[in-house]
Protein backbone atom coordinates (compact mmCIF):
# COMPACT_ATOMS: atom_id res chain seq x y z
CA UNK A 1 0.00 0.00 0.00
CA UNK A 2 1.14 3.05 -1.52
CA UNK A 3 -0.57 5.39 0.92
CA UNK A 4 1.03 3.99 3.99
CA UNK A 5 4.33 3.86 2.49
CA UNK A 6 4.71 6.75 2.24
CA UNK A 7 2.05 8.18 5.78
CA UNK A 8 5.01 8.81 7.71
CA UNK A 9 7.28 10.70 4.96
CA UNK A 10 7.68 14.96 5.97
CA UNK A 11 5.42 17.42 4.04
CA UNK A 12 6.50 21.42 4.33
CA UNK A 13 3.25 22.95 2.57
CA UNK A 14 0.37 21.08 2.69
CA UNK A 15 -0.50 20.73 6.85
CA UNK A 16 -0.82 24.62 6.43
CA UNK A 17 -3.51 24.88 3.62
CA UNK A 18 -7.06 25.46 4.37
CA UNK A 19 -5.75 27.24 7.78
CA UNK A 20 -6.42 31.08 7.50
CA UNK A 21 -3.79 31.77 10.56
CA UNK A 22 -1.50 30.17 8.59
CA UNK A 23 -1.01 33.44 6.57
CA UNK A 24 0.03 35.75 9.30
CA UNK A 25 3.04 36.67 10.43
CA UNK A 26 3.02 35.81 14.04
CA UNK A 27 2.56 32.14 12.48
CA UNK A 28 4.77 31.97 10.30
CA UNK A 29 7.35 33.11 13.24
CA UNK A 30 6.12 30.44 15.74
CA UNK A 31 4.63 27.37 13.70
CA UNK A 32 6.86 27.52 10.81
CA UNK A 33 9.98 28.82 12.28
CA UNK A 34 10.09 31.50 10.08
CA UNK A 35 12.99 34.33 8.74
CA UNK A 36 15.25 31.73 10.53
CA UNK A 37 16.53 30.12 7.18
CA UNK A 38 17.36 33.91 6.52
CA UNK A 39 19.55 34.63 9.58
CA UNK A 40 21.45 31.24 8.51
CA UNK A 41 21.53 32.81 4.87
CA UNK A 42 22.69 35.97 5.87
CA UNK A 43 25.90 33.89 7.93
CA UNK A 44 27.01 32.63 4.72
CA UNK A 45 28.46 34.05 1.48
CA UNK A 46 25.80 34.54 -1.85
CA UNK A 47 28.04 31.85 -3.60
CA UNK A 48 27.84 29.58 -0.41
CA UNK A 49 23.99 29.56 -0.77
CA UNK A 50 24.06 28.40 -3.96
CA UNK A 51 25.82 25.60 -3.25
CA UNK A 52 23.14 24.78 -1.33
CA UNK A 53 20.45 25.05 -3.01
CA UNK A 54 22.47 23.01 -5.99
CA UNK A 55 23.06 20.15 -3.41
CA UNK A 56 19.24 19.81 -2.76
CA UNK A 57 18.60 18.94 -6.00
CA UNK A 58 16.22 21.64 -6.09
CA UNK A 59 14.43 21.88 -9.46
CA UNK A 60 11.77 24.16 -11.01
CA UNK A 61 8.27 24.06 -10.71
CA UNK A 62 7.18 25.77 -13.23
CA UNK A 63 7.24 23.09 -15.86
CA UNK A 64 10.45 22.83 -17.33
CA UNK A 65 12.44 21.31 -14.41
CA UNK A 66 15.66 23.30 -14.28
CA UNK A 67 18.06 23.04 -11.19
CA UNK A 68 17.19 25.84 -9.29
CA UNK A 69 21.26 26.17 -8.17
CA UNK A 70 22.79 26.16 -11.32
CA UNK A 71 19.79 28.64 -12.66
CA UNK A 72 21.32 31.36 -10.13
CA UNK A 73 24.77 30.27 -10.71
CA UNK A 74 24.45 32.32 -14.05
CA UNK A 75 23.50 35.73 -13.05
CA UNK A 76 26.96 37.92 -13.22
CA UNK A 77 28.85 38.33 -10.62
CA UNK A 78 29.84 41.76 -11.56
CA UNK A 79 27.46 43.90 -13.54
CA UNK A 80 27.14 47.51 -13.41
CA UNK A 81 23.45 47.41 -13.72
CA UNK A 82 20.48 46.35 -11.31
CA UNK A 83 19.69 42.68 -10.81
CA UNK A 84 15.86 41.48 -9.98
CA UNK A 85 14.13 38.16 -8.89
CA UNK A 86 10.81 37.84 -10.36
CA UNK A 87 8.01 35.20 -9.00
CA UNK A 88 6.02 33.78 -11.61
CA UNK A 89 2.81 33.31 -10.26
CA UNK A 90 1.05 33.41 -13.05
CA UNK A 91 -0.23 30.11 -12.89
CA UNK A 92 -2.18 29.82 -15.64
CA UNK A 93 -1.10 25.80 -17.30
CA UNK A 94 -4.53 24.43 -17.17
CA UNK A 95 -4.41 21.83 -14.39
CA UNK A 96 -2.29 23.66 -11.96
CA UNK A 97 -3.60 25.45 -8.92
CA UNK A 98 -0.77 24.63 -6.31
CA UNK A 99 0.93 28.22 -6.37
CA UNK A 100 -2.49 29.92 -5.15
CA UNK A 101 -2.55 27.69 -1.96
CA UNK A 102 1.02 28.38 -1.62
CA UNK A 103 0.23 31.82 -1.82
CA UNK A 104 -3.27 32.69 0.22
CA UNK A 105 -1.82 30.12 3.33
CA UNK A 106 1.72 30.50 3.60
CA UNK A 107 2.76 34.01 1.75
CA UNK A 108 5.86 34.39 4.17
CA UNK A 109 7.52 31.22 3.22
CA UNK A 110 7.40 32.81 -0.53
CA UNK A 111 8.63 36.35 0.98
CA UNK A 112 11.67 34.30 3.02
CA UNK A 113 12.50 32.53 0.02
CA UNK A 114 12.82 35.47 -2.40
CA UNK A 115 14.68 37.38 -0.06
CA UNK A 116 17.53 34.42 0.66
CA UNK A 117 17.43 34.11 -3.57
CA UNK A 118 17.77 37.87 -3.89
CA UNK A 119 20.43 37.74 -1.86
CA UNK A 120 22.34 35.05 -3.36
CA UNK A 121 21.93 36.27 -6.23
CA UNK A 122 22.26 40.36 -5.33
CA UNK A 123 19.25 41.31 -6.55
CA UNK A 124 17.60 44.68 -4.56
CA UNK A 125 14.49 44.38 -5.81
CA UNK A 126 11.95 41.79 -6.87
CA UNK A 127 8.39 41.32 -8.31
CA UNK A 128 5.55 38.51 -7.84
CA UNK A 129 4.25 38.44 -10.89
CA UNK A 130 0.64 37.14 -10.38
CA UNK A 131 -2.01 36.26 -12.61
CA UNK A 132 -5.13 38.62 -12.68
CA UNK A 133 -7.61 36.78 -11.80
CA UNK A 134 -6.07 36.15 -8.37
CA UNK A 135 -6.91 39.54 -6.87
CA UNK A 136 -7.64 38.04 -3.73
CA UNK A 137 -4.73 36.14 -3.38
CA UNK A 138 -2.37 39.61 -4.60
CA UNK A 139 -4.14 41.48 -2.10
CA UNK A 140 -2.99 38.71 0.76
CA UNK A 141 0.53 39.51 -0.95
CA UNK A 142 0.51 43.04 -0.54
CA UNK A 143 -0.93 42.15 3.34
CA UNK A 144 2.21 40.08 3.53
CA UNK A 145 4.56 42.30 2.47
CA UNK A 146 3.50 45.30 4.84
CA UNK A 147 3.74 42.68 7.96
CA UNK A 148 7.24 41.87 6.48
CA UNK A 149 8.52 45.36 6.26
CA UNK A 150 7.14 46.22 9.43
CA UNK A 151 9.18 43.60 11.44
CA UNK A 152 12.36 44.59 9.20
CA UNK A 153 12.31 41.32 6.85
CA UNK A 154 12.40 43.18 3.98
CA UNK A 155 13.35 46.71 3.21
CA UNK A 156 16.79 48.58 4.14
CA UNK A 157 19.24 46.63 6.01
CA UNK A 158 17.17 43.77 6.60
CA UNK A 159 17.81 42.23 10.19
CA UNK A 160 21.02 44.31 10.49
CA UNK A 161 22.50 42.65 7.61
CA UNK A 162 23.36 45.52 5.05
CA UNK A 163 21.43 43.81 2.81
CA UNK A 164 18.69 45.87 0.91
CA UNK A 165 15.99 43.79 -0.80
CA UNK A 166 11.77 44.78 -1.42
CA UNK A 167 9.11 43.20 -2.95
CA UNK A 168 6.38 44.69 -5.47
CA UNK A 169 3.23 42.58 -6.20
CA UNK A 170 2.51 42.89 -10.11
CA UNK A 171 -1.15 41.81 -11.65
CA UNK A 172 -1.20 40.13 -14.96
CA UNK A 173 -4.35 40.72 -16.94
CA UNK A 174 -5.81 37.37 -18.51
CA UNK A 175 -2.82 36.06 -20.89
CA UNK A 176 -1.40 32.42 -20.54
CA UNK A 177 1.74 33.47 -22.70
CA UNK A 178 2.42 35.47 -19.86
CA UNK A 179 3.55 32.50 -17.90
CA UNK A 180 6.20 31.77 -20.17
CA UNK A 181 8.81 33.81 -18.62
CA UNK A 182 10.22 36.40 -20.97
CA UNK A 183 6.19 37.14 -22.22
CA UNK A 184 6.28 37.92 -18.58
CA UNK A 185 9.17 39.72 -18.37
CA UNK A 186 7.95 41.95 -21.09
CA UNK A 187 4.08 42.25 -19.56
CA UNK A 188 5.98 43.27 -16.45
CA UNK A 189 7.75 46.27 -18.53
CA UNK A 190 4.16 47.46 -20.03
CA UNK A 191 3.86 45.60 -22.87
CA UNK A 192 1.70 42.67 -24.68
CA UNK A 193 3.03 39.93 -23.40
CA UNK A 194 4.91 38.58 -26.40
CA UNK A 195 8.11 35.71 -25.65
CA UNK A 196 11.22 37.21 -26.76
CA UNK A 197 14.10 35.80 -28.74
CA UNK A 198 17.29 34.10 -26.85
CA UNK A 199 18.97 33.95 -26.42
CA UNK A 200 19.38 36.76 -24.52
CA UNK A 201 18.42 34.72 -21.44
CA UNK A 202 16.89 36.27 -18.53
CA UNK A 203 19.80 35.65 -16.46
CA UNK A 204 22.01 37.91 -18.88
CA UNK A 205 18.96 39.96 -19.97
CA UNK A 206 15.74 39.69 -18.23
CA UNK A 207 13.78 42.51 -16.50
CA UNK A 208 14.16 46.05 -17.91
CA UNK A 209 17.22 44.63 -19.33
CA UNK A 210 18.79 43.94 -16.24
CA UNK A 211 20.04 40.25 -15.24
CA UNK A 212 17.11 38.68 -13.82
CA UNK A 213 16.15 35.40 -12.41
CA UNK A 214 12.44 33.74 -12.91
CA UNK A 215 11.13 31.07 -10.39
CA UNK A 216 8.26 29.53 -9.58
CA UNK A 217 6.04 30.19 -6.75
CA UNK A 218 6.68 26.51 -5.59
CA UNK A 219 10.06 26.81 -6.30
CA UNK A 220 10.68 29.37 -4.28
CA UNK A 221 8.73 28.01 -1.05
CA UNK A 222 11.27 25.29 -1.23
CA UNK A 223 14.18 27.86 -0.55
CA UNK A 224 13.58 28.41 3.25
CA UNK A 225 13.71 24.92 3.95
CA UNK A 226 16.80 23.86 1.88
CA UNK A 227 18.42 26.75 4.34
CA UNK A 228 17.31 25.69 7.57
CA UNK A 229 17.58 21.85 7.15
CA UNK A 230 20.51 21.56 4.50
CA UNK A 231 20.58 20.83 1.02
CA UNK A 232 21.29 17.14 1.36
CA UNK A 233 18.88 16.77 3.80
CA UNK A 234 16.37 18.29 1.26
CA UNK A 235 17.75 15.96 -1.93
CA UNK A 236 17.14 12.99 0.49
CA UNK A 237 13.70 14.14 0.91
CA UNK A 238 13.72 13.15 -3.51
CA UNK A 239 13.35 9.46 -4.15
CA UNK A 240 15.44 10.10 -7.39
CA UNK A 241 18.80 10.63 -7.84
CA UNK A 242 18.98 13.90 -9.13
CA UNK A 243 14.87 15.45 -7.89
CA UNK A 244 15.05 16.61 -4.34
CA UNK A 245 12.25 17.94 -1.82
CA UNK A 246 8.59 16.98 -1.80
CA UNK A 247 6.23 18.28 -4.79
CA UNK A 248 2.70 19.19 -4.88
CA UNK A 249 0.34 17.35 -7.23
CA UNK A 250 -2.59 18.49 -8.26
CA UNK A 251 -5.45 16.46 -9.12
CA UNK A 252 -8.12 17.43 -11.17
CA UNK A 253 -10.75 15.46 -13.28
CA UNK A 254 -12.73 12.40 -12.71
CA UNK A 255 -11.04 11.31 -9.08
CA UNK A 256 -12.96 10.49 -6.17
CA UNK A 257 -10.87 12.81 -3.98
CA UNK A 258 -9.57 15.90 -6.50
CA UNK A 259 -6.96 18.48 -4.77
CA UNK A 260 -4.00 19.23 -3.85
CA UNK A 261 -1.24 15.58 -2.99
CA UNK A 262 2.16 16.59 -1.57
CA UNK A 263 4.37 13.63 -1.96
CA UNK A 264 8.10 13.21 -2.13
CA UNK A 265 9.70 13.77 -5.41
CA UNK A 266 9.56 10.30 -7.33
CA UNK A 267 8.12 8.45 -4.68
CA UNK A 268 4.97 7.42 -6.35
CA UNK A 269 3.36 6.44 -9.70
CA UNK A 270 0.65 7.86 -11.45
CA UNK A 271 -1.51 4.28 -10.72
CA UNK A 272 -0.92 5.03 -6.83
CA UNK A 273 -1.57 8.41 -6.98
CA UNK A 274 -4.85 7.91 -8.73
CA UNK A 275 -5.89 4.64 -6.75
CA UNK A 276 -4.19 4.91 -3.55
CA UNK A 277 -4.42 8.81 -3.17
CA UNK A 278 -7.28 10.00 -4.59
CA UNK A 279 -9.47 6.94 -3.92
CA UNK A 280 -9.68 5.92 -7.77
CA UNK A 281 -11.74 6.89 -10.33
CA UNK A 282 -15.08 8.90 -9.79
CA UNK A 283 -18.51 6.65 -9.98
CA UNK A 284 -15.85 3.45 -10.04
CA UNK A 285 -15.58 3.90 -13.96
CA UNK A 286 -12.87 2.61 -16.15
CA UNK A 287 -9.98 4.76 -16.54
CA UNK A 288 -9.33 6.17 -19.90
CA UNK A 289 -6.38 8.86 -20.12
CA UNK A 290 -4.40 10.85 -18.25
CA UNK A 291 -2.91 14.14 -18.93
CA UNK A 292 -0.32 14.20 -16.58
CA UNK A 293 1.30 18.01 -16.22
CA UNK A 294 -0.92 20.01 -17.22
CA UNK A 295 -3.12 20.56 -20.74
CA UNK A 296 1.00 21.08 -22.00
CA UNK A 297 1.76 17.17 -21.35
CA UNK A 298 1.08 14.56 -23.95
CA UNK A 299 -1.85 12.61 -22.86
CA UNK A 300 -1.06 8.93 -21.55
CA UNK A 301 -3.36 5.65 -21.54
CA UNK A 302 -4.03 3.41 -18.98
CA UNK A 303 -1.60 0.97 -19.95
CA UNK A 304 1.10 3.63 -19.06
CA UNK A 305 0.88 4.34 -15.38
CA UNK A 306 3.00 2.42 -13.54
CA UNK A 307 5.50 5.51 -14.47
CA UNK A 308 7.00 7.23 -11.63
CA UNK A 309 5.73 10.54 -11.18
CA UNK A 310 8.42 12.51 -11.87
CA UNK A 311 10.22 14.83 -14.33
CA UNK A 312 12.77 12.46 -15.97
CA UNK A 313 10.60 8.97 -16.08
CA UNK A 314 7.74 10.53 -17.53
CA UNK A 315 10.23 12.09 -19.99
CA UNK A 316 11.71 9.59 -20.78
CA UNK A 317 8.01 7.69 -21.96
CA UNK A 318 7.33 10.83 -24.22
CA UNK A 319 5.06 13.00 -22.14
CA UNK A 320 6.16 15.16 -18.93
CA UNK A 321 5.56 16.28 -15.13
CA UNK A 322 5.30 19.89 -16.48
CA UNK A 323 3.76 21.92 -13.49
CA UNK A 324 2.63 18.64 -11.93
CA UNK A 325 -1.10 19.03 -12.65
CA UNK A 326 -2.82 15.65 -13.20
CA UNK A 327 -5.92 15.99 -14.83
CA UNK A 328 -7.82 12.19 -14.88
CA UNK A 329 -10.21 10.97 -17.61
CA UNK A 330 -12.61 8.28 -17.39
CA UNK A 331 -14.31 6.45 -20.24
CA UNK A 332 -17.65 8.94 -20.57
CA UNK A 333 -15.51 11.57 -21.83
CA UNK A 334 -15.55 12.24 -25.55
CA UNK A 335 -12.40 12.54 -26.03
CA UNK A 336 -12.69 14.25 -29.71
CA UNK A 337 -14.44 17.12 -27.85
CA UNK A 338 -11.93 17.04 -25.10
CA UNK A 339 -8.71 17.48 -27.28
CA UNK A 340 -10.73 20.00 -29.26
CA UNK A 341 -11.75 22.48 -26.60
CA UNK A 342 -7.48 22.27 -25.33
CA UNK A 343 -6.78 23.32 -28.83
CA UNK A 344 -9.04 25.89 -29.01
CA UNK A 345 -7.68 26.76 -25.56
CA UNK A 346 -3.79 27.70 -27.58
CA UNK A 347 -5.99 28.64 -30.55
CA UNK A 348 -7.05 31.73 -28.10
CA UNK A 349 -3.72 31.85 -25.98
CA UNK A 350 -1.21 32.09 -28.96
CA UNK A 351 0.46 35.52 -28.89
CA UNK A 352 -0.03 35.61 -32.75
CA UNK A 353 3.94 36.15 -33.14
CA UNK A 354 5.33 33.06 -34.65
CA UNK A 355 3.01 31.41 -38.09
CA UNK A 356 3.43 27.86 -37.41
CA UNK A 357 1.62 28.39 -33.75
CA UNK A 358 -0.91 31.38 -35.05
CA UNK A 359 -1.71 29.57 -37.96
CA UNK A 360 -1.31 25.85 -36.95
CA UNK A 361 -3.76 26.41 -33.38
CA UNK A 362 -6.27 27.73 -35.73
CA UNK A 363 -5.83 25.10 -38.43
CA UNK A 364 -5.83 22.03 -36.12
CA UNK A 365 -8.85 23.22 -33.96
CA UNK A 366 -10.98 23.99 -37.24
CA UNK A 367 -10.13 20.25 -38.13
CA UNK A 368 -11.57 19.01 -34.76
CA UNK A 369 -14.66 20.80 -34.78
CA UNK A 370 -15.17 19.43 -38.55
CA UNK A 371 -14.71 16.15 -37.13
CA UNK A 372 -16.84 17.22 -34.26
CA UNK A 373 -19.23 18.15 -37.05
CA UNK A 374 -19.44 15.29 -38.44
CA UNK A 375 -17.69 16.40 -41.91
CA UNK A 376 -14.18 14.85 -40.95
CA UNK A 377 -12.32 12.81 -43.36
CA UNK A 378 -9.80 10.22 -42.64
CA UNK A 379 -7.02 12.23 -44.30
CA UNK A 380 -7.11 14.51 -41.76
CA UNK A 381 -5.81 12.82 -38.63
CA UNK A 382 -2.58 12.66 -40.98
CA UNK A 383 -3.22 16.26 -41.50
CA UNK A 384 -3.80 17.20 -38.00
CA UNK A 385 0.28 15.34 -37.46
CA UNK A 386 1.34 17.13 -40.38
CA UNK A 387 0.28 20.71 -38.76
CA UNK A 388 1.66 19.48 -35.29
CA UNK A 389 4.80 18.50 -36.72
CA UNK A 390 5.05 21.90 -37.99
CA UNK A 391 4.54 23.91 -35.08
CA UNK A 392 6.64 21.63 -32.93
CA UNK A 393 9.97 22.84 -32.06
CA UNK A 394 9.62 25.95 -34.67
CA UNK A 395 8.48 28.93 -32.61
CA UNK A 396 10.06 31.57 -30.36
CA UNK A 397 8.41 29.91 -27.46
CA UNK A 398 7.47 26.39 -25.92
CA UNK A 399 3.90 27.74 -26.60
CA UNK A 400 3.86 25.59 -30.06
CA UNK A 401 5.28 22.42 -28.32
CA UNK A 402 2.68 22.91 -25.60
CA UNK A 403 -0.46 22.73 -28.49
CA UNK A 404 1.51 20.32 -30.55
CA UNK A 405 2.42 17.49 -28.00
CA UNK A 406 -1.65 16.74 -27.08
CA UNK A 407 -2.77 16.61 -30.34
CA UNK A 408 0.22 14.62 -31.64
CA UNK A 409 -0.96 12.14 -28.53
CA UNK A 410 -4.37 12.21 -28.72
CA UNK A 411 -4.81 11.52 -32.41
CA UNK A 412 -2.02 8.24 -32.40
CA UNK A 413 -2.69 7.01 -28.57
CA UNK A 414 -6.61 7.02 -29.66
CA UNK A 415 -6.46 7.17 -33.28
CA UNK A 416 -9.52 4.87 -33.56
CA UNK A 417 -11.86 6.83 -31.02
CA UNK A 418 -11.73 9.54 -34.26
CA UNK A 419 -11.85 7.22 -37.63
CA UNK A 420 -14.87 6.15 -35.38
CA UNK A 421 -16.33 9.57 -35.12
CA UNK A 422 -15.27 10.24 -38.61
CA UNK A 423 -16.99 7.10 -39.98
CA UNK A 424 -20.37 7.83 -38.75
CA UNK B 1 -8.61 68.24 -22.10
CA UNK B 2 -11.04 67.23 -19.09
CA UNK B 3 -10.01 65.00 -16.31
CA UNK B 4 -11.78 61.54 -16.26
CA UNK B 5 -9.79 59.40 -13.65
CA UNK B 6 -9.92 60.52 -9.87
CA UNK B 7 -7.29 62.06 -7.53
CA UNK B 8 -6.99 58.44 -6.33
CA UNK B 9 -5.92 57.10 -9.58
CA UNK B 10 -3.15 59.57 -9.80
CA UNK B 11 -2.36 59.39 -5.81
CA UNK B 12 -2.78 55.28 -6.34
CA UNK B 13 0.03 55.95 -9.36
CA UNK B 14 2.47 57.92 -7.78
CA UNK B 15 2.81 55.75 -4.99
CA UNK B 16 3.80 52.86 -7.38
CA UNK B 17 6.45 54.66 -9.28
CA UNK B 18 9.10 54.27 -7.13
CA UNK B 19 8.21 50.49 -7.36
CA UNK B 20 9.49 50.52 -11.32
CA UNK B 21 12.31 51.90 -13.01
CA UNK B 22 10.72 52.70 -15.97
CA UNK B 23 6.94 54.55 -16.36
CA UNK B 24 5.88 52.20 -19.09
CA UNK B 25 6.22 49.72 -16.37
CA UNK B 26 2.59 51.42 -14.96
CA UNK B 27 0.46 50.46 -17.46
CA UNK B 28 -0.86 47.30 -16.55
CA UNK B 29 -1.21 48.43 -13.16
CA UNK B 30 -2.86 51.67 -14.47
CA UNK B 31 -5.31 50.01 -16.48
CA UNK B 32 -6.74 47.63 -13.74
CA UNK B 33 -7.14 50.63 -11.60
CA UNK B 34 -8.75 52.82 -13.83
CA UNK B 35 -11.00 49.46 -14.76
CA UNK B 36 -11.80 49.59 -11.22
CA UNK B 37 -13.18 52.97 -11.24
CA UNK B 38 -15.19 53.00 -14.38
CA UNK B 39 -15.76 48.75 -15.19
CA UNK B 40 -14.42 49.10 -17.95
CA UNK B 41 -12.03 51.11 -20.27
CA UNK B 42 -13.46 53.87 -22.29
CA UNK B 43 -11.21 55.52 -25.16
CA UNK B 44 -11.22 58.60 -22.95
CA UNK B 45 -9.73 56.92 -20.05
CA UNK B 46 -7.26 54.95 -22.42
CA UNK B 47 -6.08 58.09 -23.62
CA UNK B 48 -5.71 59.81 -20.39
CA UNK B 49 -3.76 56.66 -19.37
CA UNK B 50 -1.45 57.55 -22.17
CA UNK B 51 -0.79 60.81 -21.22
CA UNK B 52 -0.02 60.32 -17.82
CA UNK B 53 2.68 57.58 -18.69
CA UNK B 54 3.92 59.48 -21.79
CA UNK B 55 2.99 57.12 -24.96
CA UNK B 56 1.38 57.53 -27.47
CA UNK B 57 -2.32 56.44 -27.55
CA UNK B 58 -1.79 53.17 -29.84
CA UNK B 59 0.54 51.68 -27.37
CA UNK B 60 -2.23 51.78 -24.70
CA UNK B 61 -4.68 50.53 -26.76
CA UNK B 62 -1.93 47.84 -28.48
CA UNK B 63 -1.29 46.47 -24.97
CA UNK B 64 -4.72 46.72 -23.36
CA UNK B 65 -6.28 44.97 -25.63
CA UNK B 66 -3.88 42.07 -25.78
CA UNK B 67 -5.08 40.72 -21.93
CA UNK B 68 -8.58 39.49 -21.55
CA UNK B 69 -9.01 41.29 -18.31
CA UNK B 70 -9.77 44.39 -19.28
CA UNK B 71 -13.29 45.38 -20.70
CA UNK B 72 -12.78 47.47 -24.20
CA UNK B 73 -16.46 47.72 -24.13
CA UNK B 74 -19.02 48.22 -21.21
CA UNK B 75 -20.01 45.28 -19.72
CA UNK B 76 -22.85 44.35 -17.28
CA UNK B 77 -23.02 45.11 -13.50
CA UNK B 78 -22.22 40.98 -12.90
CA UNK B 79 -19.65 39.86 -15.07
CA UNK B 80 -19.98 36.11 -15.09
CA UNK B 81 -16.93 33.98 -16.28
CA UNK B 82 -17.56 30.71 -16.46
CA UNK B 83 -14.48 28.29 -16.47
CA UNK B 84 -15.04 25.69 -19.59
CA UNK B 85 -11.47 24.24 -20.03
CA UNK B 86 -10.24 20.65 -19.08
CA UNK B 87 -11.24 20.18 -15.80
CA UNK B 88 -14.17 22.36 -15.83
CA UNK B 89 -15.41 20.97 -18.18
CA UNK B 90 -14.74 17.07 -17.52
CA UNK B 91 -16.86 17.89 -14.07
CA UNK B 92 -19.62 19.79 -16.15
CA UNK B 93 -19.12 23.77 -17.01
CA UNK B 94 -20.64 22.90 -20.29
CA UNK B 95 -23.84 22.54 -18.50
CA UNK B 96 -23.37 25.78 -16.49
CA UNK B 97 -22.85 27.39 -19.63
CA UNK B 98 -25.76 26.17 -21.19
CA UNK B 99 -28.30 27.06 -17.84
CA UNK B 100 -26.81 30.49 -17.99
CA UNK B 101 -27.27 30.70 -21.62
CA UNK B 102 -31.16 29.62 -20.94
CA UNK B 103 -31.82 31.72 -17.65
CA UNK B 104 -30.03 34.94 -18.63
CA UNK B 105 -31.41 34.64 -22.32
CA UNK B 106 -27.69 35.23 -23.61
CA UNK B 107 -25.05 33.83 -25.58
CA UNK B 108 -21.61 33.85 -24.20
CA UNK B 109 -20.03 36.78 -24.73
CA UNK B 110 -23.13 39.27 -24.70
CA UNK B 111 -24.68 41.21 -21.79
CA UNK B 112 -28.52 41.13 -21.22
CA UNK B 113 -30.71 44.24 -22.30
CA UNK B 114 -30.99 45.62 -18.62
CA UNK B 115 -26.89 45.37 -18.78
CA UNK B 116 -27.65 43.66 -15.46
CA UNK B 117 -25.57 40.52 -16.46
CA UNK B 118 -22.95 39.92 -18.91
CA UNK B 119 -21.58 36.00 -19.55
CA UNK B 120 -18.65 34.94 -20.41
CA UNK B 121 -16.43 31.48 -20.85
CA UNK B 122 -12.93 31.30 -19.36
CA UNK B 123 -10.23 29.73 -19.84
CA UNK B 124 -8.33 28.38 -16.93
CA UNK B 125 -8.93 30.15 -13.61
CA UNK B 126 -6.77 27.58 -11.61
CA UNK B 127 -9.56 26.30 -9.65
CA UNK B 128 -9.42 22.53 -10.93
CA UNK B 129 -9.39 20.66 -8.29
CA UNK B 130 -12.40 22.13 -7.01
CA UNK B 131 -14.13 22.24 -10.49
CA UNK B 132 -16.21 23.52 -11.86
CA UNK B 133 -15.11 27.00 -11.09
CA UNK B 134 -16.82 30.99 -12.06
CA UNK B 135 -15.55 33.83 -11.42
CA UNK B 136 -17.71 37.02 -10.25
CA UNK B 137 -16.51 40.50 -9.48
CA UNK B 138 -12.76 39.16 -7.84
CA UNK B 139 -14.20 36.15 -6.52
CA UNK B 140 -14.12 32.88 -6.95
CA UNK B 141 -17.19 30.39 -6.99
CA UNK B 142 -16.09 26.83 -6.91
CA UNK B 143 -17.27 22.70 -7.10
CA UNK B 144 -20.58 24.49 -8.69
CA UNK B 145 -23.28 22.74 -10.18
CA UNK B 146 -26.53 24.02 -11.81
CA UNK B 147 -28.08 24.08 -8.11
CA UNK B 148 -25.57 26.26 -6.90
CA UNK B 149 -25.03 28.34 -9.37
CA UNK B 150 -28.96 29.08 -9.59
CA UNK B 151 -28.70 30.27 -5.71
CA UNK B 152 -26.14 32.78 -6.84
CA UNK B 153 -28.30 34.13 -9.67
CA UNK B 154 -31.33 34.35 -7.92
CA UNK B 155 -29.12 36.71 -5.29
CA UNK B 156 -27.63 38.58 -7.73
CA UNK B 157 -31.40 39.06 -9.25
CA UNK B 158 -32.76 40.44 -6.15
C1 LIG C 1 3.42 28.67 -22.51
C2 LIG C 1 4.14 28.59 -21.21
C3 LIG C 1 3.45 28.86 -20.03
C4 LIG C 1 4.10 28.82 -18.79
N1 LIG C 1 3.37 29.09 -17.67
C5 LIG C 1 4.01 29.08 -16.47
C6 LIG C 1 3.30 29.41 -15.27
O1 LIG C 1 2.11 29.72 -15.30
N2 LIG C 1 3.98 29.41 -14.10
C7 LIG C 1 5.32 29.10 -14.03
O2 LIG C 1 5.89 29.13 -12.96
N3 LIG C 1 6.01 28.76 -15.14
C8 LIG C 1 5.40 28.76 -16.35
N4 LIG C 1 6.12 28.46 -17.48
C9 LIG C 1 7.57 28.16 -17.34
C10 LIG C 1 8.39 29.45 -17.31
O3 LIG C 1 8.72 29.84 -18.63
C11 LIG C 1 9.70 29.26 -16.55
O4 LIG C 1 10.35 28.13 -17.04
C12 LIG C 1 9.54 29.12 -15.06
O5 LIG C 1 8.83 30.20 -14.53
C13 LIG C 1 10.89 29.06 -14.40
O6 LIG C 1 10.76 28.86 -13.01
P1 LIG C 1 11.31 27.55 -12.30
O7 LIG C 1 12.69 27.30 -12.82
O8 LIG C 1 11.27 27.85 -10.87
O9 LIG C 1 10.38 26.44 -12.70
C14 LIG C 1 5.48 28.48 -18.73
C15 LIG C 1 6.15 28.20 -19.92
C16 LIG C 1 5.50 28.24 -21.14
C17 LIG C 1 6.28 27.93 -22.37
Amino acid sequence: MALSAHAGSETLYIQHFGNEEARGLQYYLKQMNGYSALKKAFALKPDQVIDEVKKSNLRGRGGAGFPSGVKWSFIPKTSDKPKYLVCNADESEPGTFKDRDLMRYTPHLLIEGMVIAAYAIGAKHGYIYIRGEYAREAKLLDLALEEARQAGYLGSNIQGSGFQFDLTVHRGAGAYICGEETGLLNSLEGKRGEPRVKPPFPATWGAFGSPTVVNNVETLCAVPFILQRGGEWYAKLGKLPNSGGTRLFCVSGHVKKPGLYELPAGAVTLRELIYDYCGGILDDRKLRAVIPGGSSAPVLTPDEIDVVLDIDPLMKIGSMLGSAGVMVIHDGCDLVRLIYRITKFYEHESCGQCTPCREGCRWMANIFKRILDGKGRLEDLDLLLDIANNINQKTLCALGDAAAGPVKSFVTKFRSDFEARIRG
Amino acid sequence: MSKHLSDGFYQDMKKLEPHYPTKVALLLPALHRAQEEYGWLPPEVLDEIGIYIDIHPAQVREVASFYTMYNLKPVGKHHLKICTNVACSLMGADELVEYCEKRLGVRCGETTADRKFTLNEEECLGACGTAPAMMLGDDYHENLDTESLGEILDRLEK
